[in-house]
């Protein structure tokens, strides 16, 4: 009888599933979807790289380029965590499915600071 | 001369998210023996802490098990705290047990969806889901995940929830704890519900003992036994009063599972009501030397975490043993005697996580 009044319930009721994929999905502000790089701050320091738990970013300083796998990233957001210039974020938005493994390649235009010539000491 | 017969249970079953093999030794339709096999899907996660540093160690743990990740995660941090000497700070213990015991609801509505759909009652498996769905919307808001909620970490939690988000969270539990009394009643009162559980599944509570069950198939038992009880996190100010069934069948075990869903929203009120200001995490320095055990409830039962430091970023030794393998010996004493078309019900009602006992 308990479960008579519990079917009744749903069968007049709205459905509980959103009408997906006519109505989009909504994420909420702080879910872990996939990271995103601000490149204007970035300095190419590898700390994400050194911190990432999958091996997952990498980091070319000669060729000036911040790359992430997304297959092989977790979402753990330790990178983000441990960003000295605050460049990393996570987006809500999740990564759509794909069937190949796509490495995400950005192009850093960082220039680092010229080191100012030593003065040449003159023989003794 | 009785006429024996084996039949193999597993690792592919429907009831089965996870695989296990059971070797059944059958007489007519009564089973005589069951006979266990693993290692489908061992990972050696605990050999990883060679190769990951005691930090990023947290993700690995959390992800020992999908569906008490929390309580995994947050387990690893104890121990290392402890060796550490860490205090934490109130807050990120309270947080913790917030989490802590919103995982244990959605481990025992998702564990209340499957034991119906073992059964057949696709209707009331539906209900469970949905109201499940509901904390793990919770969740994701305040973790940023919905099953692996990488919040804890080494020092505290990675994240902080508003005072004001906490109270709106309190409010929405009261509308689901409202919601999920029809469906707990359906469990409790159903005669088909009943037909299938009552007196199925028998483990008297000195085999229960003996065999070293743990969590609900041991309070199921009538044994008062919680790891809660120790006074971890901030379990120290809250008082856990264990639950206990004495009936020693698989009724028991769920009713203990339905009563703990309620015991945890009374605890979550207790931790919104007490919730500390301040922070939520400290700086951690040095590296870990020494060892230590830690006690913890998970919603399977007791989990028991080891942890070896050596004062380098890498631990010498991590061991985790789980509800799920310490369960297995009375299930193969609960199985002795049953009628096969039970099996699947018995199996689920240990609430097996396969994963977790084979890492």
């Amino acid at each position: 009888m308990k479960m008579t009044y519990v079917a009744l319930k749903s069968l007049f009721s709205s459905p509980a599933t959103a009408n997906y994929p006519a109505e989009p999905k909504t994420y909420y502000p702080g879910t872990r979807g996939h990271i995103v790089l601000e490149v204007s701050t970035c300095t190419l320091c590898k700390i994400c790289e050194i911190r990432c738990p999958t091996g997952a970013i990498q980091v070319d300083r000669e060729g000036k380029a911040w790359s992430i796998e997304r297959m092989k990233c977790i979402q753990c957001g330790f990178c983000v965590d441990s960003c000295p210039r605050k460049c990393l974020s996570n987006d809500p938005q999740y990564t759509s499915p794909a069937s190949e493994k796509i490495t995400d390649r950005l192009d850093v235009p960082y220039e680092p600071p010229k080191r100012k010539p030593k003065p040449e000491t003159p023989p003794a | 001369m009785s006429n024996r017969t084996i039949i193999p249970f597993g690792p592919q079953h429907p009831v089965l998210p996870e695989p296990i093999h059971l070797d059944l030794v059958v007489e007519d339709e009564r089973v005589i023996e069951a006979i266990p096999s693993f290692g489908f899907i061992h990972r050696g996660l605990e050999r990883l802490v060679e190769k990951k540093d005691f930090q990023e160690f947290t993700f690995v743990a959390e992800r020992v098990c999908g569906i008490c990740s929390f309580i995994h995660g947050m387990g690893y941090c104890q121990a290392v705290e402890r060796v550490m000497g860490i205090t934490l700070p109130p807050r990120a213990d309270y947080l913790r047990t917030f989490w802590a015991e919103l995982s244990r609801i959605h481990s025992h509505l998702l564990w209340m969806g499957l034991v119906a759909d073992a059964f057949g009652f696709e209707n009331l498996f539906m209900n469970s889901w949905r109201i499940r769905e509901n904390i793990l919307d919770i969740v994701e808001e305040t973790t940023g995940g919905r099953v692996i909620f990488g919040a804890a970490k080494i020092g505290g939690t990675r994240r902080d929830v508003t005072n004001d988000k906490l109270k709106e969270i309190g409010r929405t539990l009261k509308t689901i704890e409202a919601e999920l009394h029809a469906i707990t009643d359906v469990f409790e009162q159903d005669y088909s519900v009943q037909q299938r559980l009552r007196g199925i599944g028998i483990l008297s509570r000195e085999d229960a003992f003996d065999l070293g069950a743990v969590g609900p198939t041991l309070r199921g038992s009538g044994e008062p036994m919680d790891a809660r009880c120790e006074g971890y996190a901030a379990y120290r100010d809250i008082e856990v009063e264990p639950i206990v069934e004495s009936d020693c069948d698989s009724y028991a075990r769920c009713m203990v599972r339905i009563r703990e869903i309620y015991q945890s929203f009374d605890i979550i009120r207790q931790v919104l009501c007490r919730m500390p200001d301040g922070e939520t995490e400290i700086k951690v320095k040095g590296y870990p030397n020494g060892e230590h055990f830690a006690r913890l409830e998970q919603p399977r039962g007791e989990v028991l975490y080891y942890v070896k430091g050596n004062g380098t970023k890498h631990l010498d030794r991590f061991r985790v043993r789980t509800p799920t393998f310490a369960n297995i010996p009375p299930l193969l004493k609960m199985l002795q005697g049953c009628d096969l078309p039970d099996v699947p019900v018995i199996v689920l009602t240990i609430d097996p996580c396969i994963s977790c006992a084979e890492r």
